[in-house]
């Protein structure tokens, strides 16, 4: 059976290498360019096509792709208008940026051989580059009053220490998990489906040669068949699903130094 | 025992920490369906939510799955 994980490695595309380099406290790197890079312009390319294309144009009564562009915009548009108040329209830009750039990798991910949201470093960037996002912008906004963040003042005064360590030990755990959720997830999808697809290959292979099952085989394969375009399906749902995720979350984490102590 | 045995087992008993997440994750569906059947008028304004609520407890499982992976490759 092919090696499941085998489709997460990253390796230069022939004919694109450009030799090595030594870098300073890294030691010497390839320079080229890598499936990864591939996946990743192309994800961005289309983000960007499709929303030049959507709003290139645009009418007061949209025709059927404004309208497809418009529901995505107007969804991310709810999430931070309702979570953030009357000053989500500021963080709108980033969120949205988020969120079409993963949905564009997730769901590339389901056409072509590589998945770049399913590598640990795509997904730490977003994650680190969304907490430091929100460290920023907090000690900009409040100054040495962010770090009320942990002193919650609804909570009664014995416990606040207490309920204070949680609170800091929650936020550094933040950036880990909403960079292992979206990895997880990606990694976890595509790992099942190709051990399914596997499980077809092999099985019929098997009942063709007349080794070990026999024709028994035939009906497991057929059931993996099955099993597998249910995971198709569903891994299209995991990939917006888990886009959209990540944009709430980054949301939700905005929200609570934007609107700090104003207790909703 | 063999330490590449103990490895396997001990990545295949990491992985029972989904338990956890699945039934947080059915319990969260299953008062959805429960609340959203009482007033399907409301249902639609917390799917946002539902989802958010049902990634946090995924999440976890998913650590399990992650810690299986680290010490398989430990």
């Amino acid at each position: 059976m092919a090696d499941p994980i085998e489709q997460f490695e990253v390796h230069p595309i022939p004919g694109l290498e450009f030799g090595e380099v030594a870098v300073p406290f890294l030691g010497v790197q390839q320079i080229a360019v890598t499936n990864s890079h591939v996946a990743m312009t192309i994800a961005f390319a289309l983000v960007v096509l499709f929303l030049t294309a959507v709003t290139s144009g645009a009418k007061v009564v949209p025709g059927r792709l404004q309208s497809a562009g418009e529901t995505l915009f107007s969804m991310i548009d709810g999430v931070t208008d309702s979570i953030i108040g009357h000053e989500g329209r500021k963080y709108f830009p980033f969120v949205f940026t988020l969120f079409t750039l993963i949905l564009g990798m997730n769901i590339l991910g389901m056409f072509l051989t590589f998945t770049a949201t399913s590598q640990l470093a795509v997904t730490i960037t977003f994650a680190v580059l969304t907490i430091l996002l929100v460290i920023g912008i907090g000690i900009l906004k409040h100054g040495l009053g962010f770090f009320l963040l942990f002193w919650p003042s609804s909570a009664p005064l014995v416990l606040r220490p207490v309920v204070g360590a949680i609170e800091f030990l929650s936020f550094l755990l933040r950036p880990v998990t909403l960079a292992l959720r979206l990895f997880g997830n990606m990694l976890g999808g595509h790992v099942a489906l190709k051990i399914f697809a596997g499980f077809v290959v092999s099985l019929g292979a098997m009942a063709f040669a007349g080794e070990g099952l026999g024709l028994w085989a035939l009906p497991i394969a057929a059931l993996s068949m099955t099993m597998v375009v249910a995971l198709t399906a569903l891994e299209f749902l995991v990939a917006f699903l888990q886009a959209f995720v990540f944009a709430v979350l980054a949301t939700i984490y905005l929200n609570d130094v934007v609107n700090l102590g104003h207790g909703h | 025992m063999e330490a590449e045995a103990a490895k396997y087992i001990g990545a295949g008993l990491a992985t029972l920490g989904m338990i956890g997440s699945a039934i947080g994750v059915g319990n969260i569906f299953a008062n959805f369906l429960n609340g959203a059947l009482r007033n399907p008028s409301a249902a639609g304004s917390q799917v946002g939510n539902l989802f958010v609520g049902a990634a946090l407890a995924e999440a976890l499982g998913i650590l399990a799955f992650v810690l299986g992976i680290l010490i398989l490759n430990a």
